[in-house]
């Protein structure tokens, strides 16, 4: 594989003489693709698992997204700095060590300064470390990728992911909760008898919205699966 | 590109090196500040048991009314106050881990008391203890509050490692710790019932020592029983001594 991508490489150096753009076509699909047409939850079906469980309230979920995104990007990156080194043999050790290492490093740092946070987010921090999303993209982008161009596949993964997650969470919190981060949007505009429903706080609330979505999404592409 | 094993073997030992150093470095640098943190926590819960203190934000302001209004002693089983542990330290009922408690034998556990005194700073107005148990996926412990007859729930608090978000992590929501308040701890003939909370949600009709349960967290709801029966039964002898009258009132 990695013979592969090393001929790869060296073919793209051959061709892209003068330096390309920081933002050319290729780099803005990079991130695009994975917001829409390859996303990971909806069309690839990763990460179901902290998509459903986060996604009660809007508050957890915007953490929970931003933490994903940390880690996604971080690790691309400095799995991409190392690419040329990391033992072929060892290589999804080394991948899940450095996921390990900064998920660890958000925990901590969540449970310094948001401890809150820390307490409602519990183990589905920890398990960003199994978020099929984070090693997927390590083994299928930036072992064979330049830095900048992982990074941005990080940030296209990661805010595909993000997106997803916190538009599940905005219907579950608004049709579960009658609230939107935590402030009462139906009593604000006057509709106090507004039924909360409890099926959108348990996870099949969460299913049947990623459910919906998937289906918006797919009439809209046209992507089928074979 | 096939590395040879010692090339291996030095990059993992690298990498280890680099990573557990990292790490290391991370737990030292953020110590002082999850500590805080957690003193921070056990005092608000503590406060919240009694008080509503959602509307202080202020950290510091918490720290200062928790100083202002809470007293504490330590018990053991017998209801004496302990002043010096095992290795004659003086006994702080702020620093009494109570999860390392909960594994020693209920005998030789010390108990921390906590006061929440009246305005004037002399009268008690409230007792609160502390409770710890098993919940479904770990543990779960909480904090009671318990009005002057040492009988009436003022309020109560839980906390837990990792019941399931929306199912048995719902222990930690204001509207489901409301519903012990009120409730009674003893009979009208003043033997100890505890409070239950029973299976299902939406349940009319209960008890003075029973509350509405939390539908798909029968057994987190369990261990919420288990944990406050058990508890508040190791504090029997302090509660005795202390109850304004030891007489039991029986009404017919």
């Amino acid at each position: 594989m990695s013979n592969e991508a090393a001929v790869v490489e060296k073919v793209q150096e051959v061709v892209k003489a003068p330096a390309e753009p920081l933002l050319s076509k290729r780099r803005k699909k990079i991130v695009s693709d994975p917001l829409s047409e390859d996303n990971p939850i909806t069309v690839q079906v990763l990460g179901i698992c902290s998509a459903l469980a986060v996604t009660v309230k809007m508050e957890p979920t915007l953490v929970m997204s931003v933490a994903v995104v940390f880690v996604i990007v971080f690790s691309n990156l400095i799995i991409s700095l190392l690419r040329n080194t990391i033992p072929n043999r060892v290589r999804i050790i080394v991948q899940l060590a450095v996921i390990a290492t900064l998920v660890t490093l958000v925990s901590e740092v969540l449970k310094a300064y948001y401890y809150d946070m820390f307490k409602v987010l519990s183990v589905f921090v920890g398990l960003i470390i199994t978020n099929c999303i984070v090693m997927g993209r390590l083994e299928a982008y930036a072992m064979g990728n330049k830095p900048y161009d992982s990074i941005l596949d990080g940030l296209g993964s990661g805010f595909g992911y993000a997106w997803i997650i916190l538009t599940v969470a905005f219907f579950r919190e608004l049709l579960g909760s009658g609230s939107i981060f935590d402030f009462k949007i139906f009593e604000a505009v006057g509709w106090y008898s507004f039924p909360n429903n409890g099926l959108m706080v348990d996870p099949v609330g969460a299913f049947m919205v990623l459910g919906i979505l998937i289906w918006v999404q797919r009439t809209k592409t046209g992507y089928v699966e074979h | 590109m096939q590395q040879s094993n010692t090339y291996i073997i030095i990059f993992s030992a690298i990498m280890t090196i680099v990573i557990g150093g990292l790490m290391s470095l991370t737990s030292v640098v953020l110590k002082p500040m999850q500590d805080k943190q957690v003193e921070l926590d056990t005092k608000k819960k503590i406060l919240g048991a009694v008080m509503d203190i959602s509307a202080i934000k202020d950290p510091d302001e918490i720290l200062a009314v928790y100083n202002k209004r809470v007293r504490s002693v330590v018990v053991d089983i017998d209801g004496n106050d302990i002043e010096i542990d095992g290795k004659g330290n003086p006994v702080v009922a702020e620093k009494v881990n109570i999860q390392k408690n909960y594994k020693v034998d209920p005998e030789t556990r010390s108990y921390p008391v906590f006061m929440f005194m009246a305005e004037n700073g002399e009268d008690v107005d409230s007792y609160i203890f502390p409770m710890f148990g098993a919940g479904l996926w770990d543990w779960i412990s909480g904090y009671i509050a318990l009005d002057k007859d040492l009988n009436t729930v003022r309020g109560i608090a839980f906390d837990h490692r990792q019941e399931t978000p929306g199912l048995g992590a719902r222990i930690t929501e204001d509207e489901v710790q409301g519903r012990y308040v009120g409730k009674k701890l003893f009979s009208e003939t003043g033997s100890f019932e505890s409070i239950n909370m029973v299976k299902g949600e939406g349940n009319t009709g209960l008890s003075q020592h029973e509350v509405d349960g939390l539908s798909g967290a029968t057994m987190t709801a369990k261990g919420v029983n288990k944990m406050l029966e058990h508890y508040i039964s190791c504090y029997d002898a302090f509660i005795a001594k202390r109850k304004p009258d030891n007489k039991i009132t029986l009404n017919y």
